[in-house]
């Protein structure tokens, strides 16, 4: 394994370094805080010659991803990035970039959904695009931000997937905090990404690459009426569920190249854990310091990070979780007038069918940004403590960190 | 469209036609059709240009013919004739 190099970067600038040594075709960007900096830093490596991409500043987030989507289908590896009302904007386009299964790859620097206008970090805009078909992998921190830009490519270009893959950084908490970052040599990243691999297809003129090419020509997306469009749906069902055995082949040569391993789920003291958290992104992080914290308290707590939500890890979820008596959910995001947050409702309707489950409670926290502090966490682990004591959820679904009584 | 139509598993991935539009002959789903009068018809070329299927193509006579195996009666042809000489009749 090559030596690899220790810098010290934010986690725009993780990503940014990361697109730069994939060295894609084309990057179609658009600003929006927090992840302005990604484009932006982008932007001086293509005017320092560093890169060989055709950079194309576009006039809209919608324009962004549909650029991308055009280079794409043309056989190129396209590049974008954006945020919260960004993502609400090119909403559209990202069904189409999954439906015609082009394997882009756009980072997310997860921010509030407006309104009000608030620029900081919480779940709202990934989760809100949770069912557009898009592969979507959070990250803890910028060293997995960097290393997830690279595994994207891998991931959506896989030929039993070929979708496109948003990688999620918390705004502000990780877009613009330094920390330390391996970073592997150009050459190693050039060699694990390879050439953009391409599917095969029966087209109207025989059997070709899955992209435009006036030599061997194709029609992608056209029409589709009621007799063809649920079968066609069918095959982004059955990529996702590709999906889930392709993502473990791709992490397993990275760690062959970084030495870091990386999986759907990240357990943390969980073997005999008697009160569990399960989340996303860097609030895992505060998790495990309060975790430490209560072990050396006595306290068997135990987390799961979770690092890919969709595909959403179903089997791996049950059997990671085992036997914990209580599980909580931490949720950065709410979905108004459903049962509860996102995870959640997913992680619950997962358990529905198991003959061992354990008692499952939703924790909304940090919605625009809000601290979640470690008293907050260790707060949620004394009322999953009392749920296990109790043997009952007297209150399914919490929200942590919002000024509920006068003077808090 | 009257033979078993693919299954999933069978389609080619990312929805791309499997056919070329000029296979996909729309004229049965045409309920009228356009009669075109050459008698009166001054080929000034009008159906040919603003017909929405290009089902209309001009002869090398300089008259318009059309091709009922994309026409889809929508009677733009008939509407837009500057003399009228193009009637819409029910097909049988």
């Amino acid at each position: 394994m090559k030596k690899q190099i220790l810098m010290g970067m934010n986690g725009d600038e993780a990503s940014a370094y990361s697109a730069k040594q994939v060295n894609p075709d084309v990057v179609a960007a658009y600003p929006i805080t927090p992840q302005t900096i990604i484009v932006e830093r982008f932007s001086e490596y293509v005017a320092d010659g560093e890169v060989d991409t055709e950079f194309v500043a576009v006039e809209s987030e919608h324009s962004a991803l549909s650029s991308c989507i055009g280079a794409a289908a043309a056989g190129a590896r396209a590049f974008t990035a954006t945020a919260a009302n960004g993502l609400a904007l090119m909403w559209e386009m990202t069904y189409i970039a999954s439906s015609l299964r082009l394997p882009i790859v756009m980072a997310i620097a997860n921010r509030a959904l407006s309104g009000p206008i608030n620029i900081h970090n919480d779940h709202s805009d990934s989760m809100g695009a949770r069912d557009c078909g898009w592969i979507q992998i959070y990250c803890e921190n910028s060293q997995e931000v960097y290393d997830a830009g690279i595994a994207a490519w891998r991931i959506g270009e896989h030929p039993n997937v070929q979708l496109p893959v948003m990688v999620c950084l918390d705004g502000f908490t990780l877009s613009h905090t330094m920390e330390n970052v391996l970073t592997l040599p150009d050459d190693v990243v050039k060699d694990f990404v390879g050439e953009r691999r391409f599917i095969r297809v029966e087209g109207h003129m025989g059997e070709t690459e899955l992209r435009l090419n006036p030599d061997a020509p194709l029609t992608m997306g056209p029409l589709d009426l009621q007799d063809y469009y649920f079968e066609h749906k069918m095959q982004q069902i059955e990529a996702m569920e590709q999906a889930l055995k392709a993502i473990p082949e791709v992490d397993a040569e990275y760690a062959k190249i970084s030495g870091r391993s990386y999986g759907f789920l990240h357990p943390y003291r969980m073997e005999d854990a008697e009160v569990a958290v399960l989340g996303l992104g860097s609030t895992m992080g505060t998790v495990r310091y309060v975790v430490d914290e209560l072990r050396s308290e006595g306290v068997k707590a135990g987390l799961i990070k979770m690092r890919v939500f969709r595909p959403f890890p179903a089997e791996e979820l049950v059997k990671t979780v085992g036997d914990v008596p209580v599980l909580g959910v931490l949720d950065k995001a709410a979905s108004f007038g459903a049962p509860g947050g996102p995870l959640y409702e997913e992680v619950k309707s997962v358990f529905y069918d198991e003959a061992e489950k354990p008692f499952i409670a939703d924790f909304i926290h940090g919605l625009g940004g809000r601290d979640t502090s470690p008293s907050m966490i260790r707060g949620i682990y004394e009322n999953l403590t009392e749920i296990r004591e109790k043997g009952e959820v007297p209150e399914k679904v919490s929200f942590v960190g919002v000024r509920e009584q006068e003077g808090r | 469209m009257s033979e078993s139509k693919p299954t999933w598993r069978e389609l080619p991935k990312g929805a791309v036609s499997t056919k070329s539009s000029t296979e996909y002959e729309t004229g049965d789903w045409g309920v009228e059709k356009p009669e075109i009068d050459h008698s009166k018809c001054t080929k000034c070329m009008l159906c040919h240009f603003y017909c929405p299927e290009g089902a209309i193509k001009v002869r090398e006579d300089g008259y318009t013919e059309v091709d009922l195996r994309y026409c889809k009666g929508c009677g733009i042809c008939a509407e837009e004739c500057p003399v009228e000489c193009i009637t819409m009749v029910r097909k049988k």
